[in-house]
């Protein structure tokens, strides 16, 4: 039984590790300038995403995680060139997207989708369920009215509300079913990649755990490409394949899940996983305590980032920046103690 | 290494009496006790009635809510016949609270000093030079090296952890025998949360306080209470010790709860979601609030609601499942029943 399961997981792992490449980001920055005295000049620049390099697997899930502030949502918006990077390329299935001008873009736009925390914020008020989730039909395609109806009732049917529903307002709904109503529309136009921004921060456990299992279901059907932003190390575990951990707007450490979790190299990632209150009440895990706050994105440490809280730092963490080393098959780790 | 009573709070309802003629039942019913030195939690879902049951306690529910039945009373004194001047002295004294977004409770136009200061003055007999001392003696027990700094600081040019422990310095300052902390850790991220809650503790420990942690986090519960209260449509559904929450788990709600949650100790393919979401609380269903979610749900289940009754020593149950007559003996834990959930 254990060992079915466990061939059916590799399965559909082998499946996942297509090792096609849909999206590759290629030393990315996005800085964001301080305005300040009367003149209203430039005096600063938060580095918000600062160099960061990934590749993203079809039909993958990479989780990514990393405290407030980190830069996750700025990167995952200039993934999909919500934000125009201010340096660096994205690639979107071999095309250079990050300089496009929007009509060029237009083409790729429907391809990428992006589902966000808030259920609350994220949807018109104003708007019926139907008219939400038909909205990008209207928008992007030419399809006829009778045919996008057909279309949101099938979205409905599929994120697990009603056909008439379609009549309702977002009022109407619990957290979770707002939730799901954001996720038929995303799925509107058949995307083939969709950020994940924190998508059930916001829920209860009990109804995160209905969201994650459909967006588990939906993945499979439609080969959905996934990049799943959260800072609950836990949800990430459970629904990514790969992980990457961010820290002041660089990569601290990138690993299928399996060897992040059970072997976190970076000194922040194990930190971070020794932190999260565990429910084993028998067992009690090691806390690595860290000393300070975040530093300022305006001002981060010179050479490496997290050597202001680390506890391993040693001489040249203050004058060489880490690199993203590769130090074992597909783990990737941005720490002198690894060179 | 917990003593006697401390708060004992009886019969307990709170409502709100909203348009329409609708009457949301926030608190309908809470019976529970707080020890000298211990930490009680409270878990449960959005809108279950935690923060309402906590400010009742306080007595800072606002219209169109009234606490409208049951006692509170601290060391046997009966909180709800104070007069509002009395109360403003308890609150504070005797009782403090943090809460969530320390930005409700800190003031943005004064000084994280000043702030201090105001608390101290209105509760001891201080000299302002003398709250002064004693306000950077707080804000360096709750971990800032450099606090004569912070002392001239405005709350916004704090981070979040840092205005948490500012808040923390505030509610300890007068030595209250009980500190109610409301989700004090949840805006935060995992390692300054962690800095967050073991303060709290260290302060616990040393002032000798009592808790009373609100959380919807089953992890921080594991980690830091010593006793649970499980919170489900404005009444507690089962009540026990931390450990057997977890493993000796008896109301289908809180088993529910527990095979949601994704684990870094364990890999599950599927999450065990509880159907259906958590009934509004000005339209309870008539028998079990649960009832409409729960895959044990019987016939008795949709007729009347069940008493929270004793199963063992320090664990209380809501359920049929667990009375005479019932379909169960008792037996149903959460191992036998995951599968099926
Ligand atoms: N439009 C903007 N203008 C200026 N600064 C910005 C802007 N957007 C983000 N920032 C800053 O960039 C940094 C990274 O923010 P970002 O929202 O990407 O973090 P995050 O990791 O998503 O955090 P959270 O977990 O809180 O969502 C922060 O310091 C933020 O204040
Ligand atoms: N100001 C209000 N007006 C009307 N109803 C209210 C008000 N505040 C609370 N309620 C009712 O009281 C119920 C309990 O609210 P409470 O704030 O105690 O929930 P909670 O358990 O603290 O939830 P959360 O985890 O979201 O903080 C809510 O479901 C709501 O119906
Ligand atoms: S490079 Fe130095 S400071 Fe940075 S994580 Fe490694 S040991 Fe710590
Ligand atoms: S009383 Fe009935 S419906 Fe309620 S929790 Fe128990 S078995 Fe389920
Ligand atoms: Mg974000
Ligand atoms: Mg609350």
């Amino acid at each position: 039984m254990a060992i079915e399961q466990e061939q059916l997981a590799k399965q559909k792992f082998e499946k996942k590790q297509s090792n096609e490449i849909i999206m590759q980001a290629n030393q990315i920055k996005k800085y964001f300038p301080i305005k300040g005295g009367i003149f209203k000049h430039t005096v600063g620049h938060i580095k918000a995403v600062d160099d960061i390099s990934l590749s993203i697997i079809k039909g993958e899930t990479l989780g990514l995680v990393g405290e407030s502030g980190s830069g996750k949502s700025t990167l995952g918006r200039v993934l999909l060139r919500l934000l125009e990077p201010t340096e660096g390329e994205v690639l979107f299935e071999g095309t250079d997207i990050s300089h496009l001008n929007n009509r060029k873009l237009r083409k790729y736009r429907k391809d990428m989708q992006i589902v966000f925390q808030d259920p609350f914020a994220s949807l018109n008020s104003k708007m019926s369920v139907g008219e939400l989730i038909e909205e990008p039909l209207l928008v992007q395609t030419s399809a006829t009215k009778s045919e996008r109806k057909q279309k949101s009732i099938e979205l409905l049917e599929k994120v697990g509300l009603r056909a008439n529903d379609r009549a309702k307002y977002p009022h109407e709904f619990s957290g979770g079913q707002r939730q799901r109503i954001s996720i038929a529309r995303a799925l509107a136009l058949n995307p083939k990649f969709i950020i994940c921004d924190e998508p059930v921060s916001a829920l209860d456990v009990s109804i995160q755990a209905q969201v994650l299992n459909l967006m588990a279901d939906l993945q499979e059907e439609f080969n959905l490409t996934y990049l799943f932003i959260a800072h609950d190390l836990s949800v990430v575990k459970h629904i990514s394949d790969r992980v990457a951990v961010m820290y002041l707007g660089r990569i601290a450490e990138l690993a299928p899940k399996k060897l992040l979790y059970s072997n976190p190299l970076h000194p922040y990632t194990k930190a971070l996983l020794s932190s999260v209150p565990s429910t084993n009440v028998r067992e009690k895990r090691e806390k690595i305590k860290l000393s300070g706050d975040l530093p300022s994105p305006a001002n981060p440490p010179s050479g490496c980032a997290f050597r202001t809280r680390c506890p391993m730092v040693h001489d040249r963490c203050g004058t060489e920046r880490p690199e993203l080393n590769e130090v074992e098959n597909g783990h990737y780790v941005a720490c002198h103690l690894f060179d | 290494m917990t003593g006697n009573p401390l708060l004992e709070v009886t019969g307990l309802k709170t409502y709100f009496y909203l348009e329409d003629n609708l009457v949301a039942r926030a608190v309908d019913g809470v019976d529970f006790t707080i020890n000298e030195g211990e930490t009680l939690a409270i878990v449960g879902e959005s809108g279950s009635g935690k923060s309402i049951t906590s400010l009742s306690i306080m007595q800072l529910v606002n219209r169109p809510g009234k606490i409208i039945e049951g006692t509170i009373s601290l060391e046997d004194d009966d909180l709800l016949k104070k007069s509002s001047k009395q109360m403003t002295k308890i609150r504070g004294n005797e009782i403090a609270m943090i809460f969530q977004e320390p930005m409700t409770a800190l003031n943005p136009v004064y000084t994280i000093g000043n702030q201090i200061i105001e608390t101290i003055k209105k509760h001891k007999n201080l000299s302002k030079p003398a709250a002064r001392e004693r306000a950077i003696e707080l804000l360096k027990l709750v971990g800032f090296p450099r606090a004569k700094e912070v002392m001239d600081e405005y709350p916004h040019q704090l981070s979040g952890g840092m205005r948490q422990r500012a808040m923390i310095a505030m509610a300890i300052s007068c030595d209250p025998k009980l500190l109610i902390a409301d989700e004090p850790s949840t805006a935060l991220d995992v390692t300054i949360q962690a800095q967050v809650l073991d303060l709290l503790m260290e302060m616990k420990e040393r002032l000798n306080m009592s808790i009373l942690l609100i959380t919807h986090d089953l992890g921080v519960v594991a980690e830091y209470a010593d006793r649970v209260l499980v919170m489900y449509g404005g009444q507690i559904v089962e009540e026990t010790e931390v450990e057997s929450i977890f493993e000796d788990t008896k109301h289908p709600y809180t088993i529910g709860l527990l095979n949601s949650l994704p684990s870094l100790d364990k890999d599950v393919e599927r999450l065990g979601a509880i159907k259906g979401s958590v009934p509004p609380a000005h339209s309870f269903p008539k028998g079990c609030r649960f009832a409409d979610r729960c895959p044990h749900a019987m016939d008795q289940c949709r007729e009347s609601n069940p008493e929270l009754l004793s199963i063992a020593p320090n664990h209380k149950v809501r359920c049929y499942l667990y009375e005479q007559g019932g379909r169960s003996n008792g037996n149903r834990t959460r191992t036998t029943s995951k599968t099926k959930i």
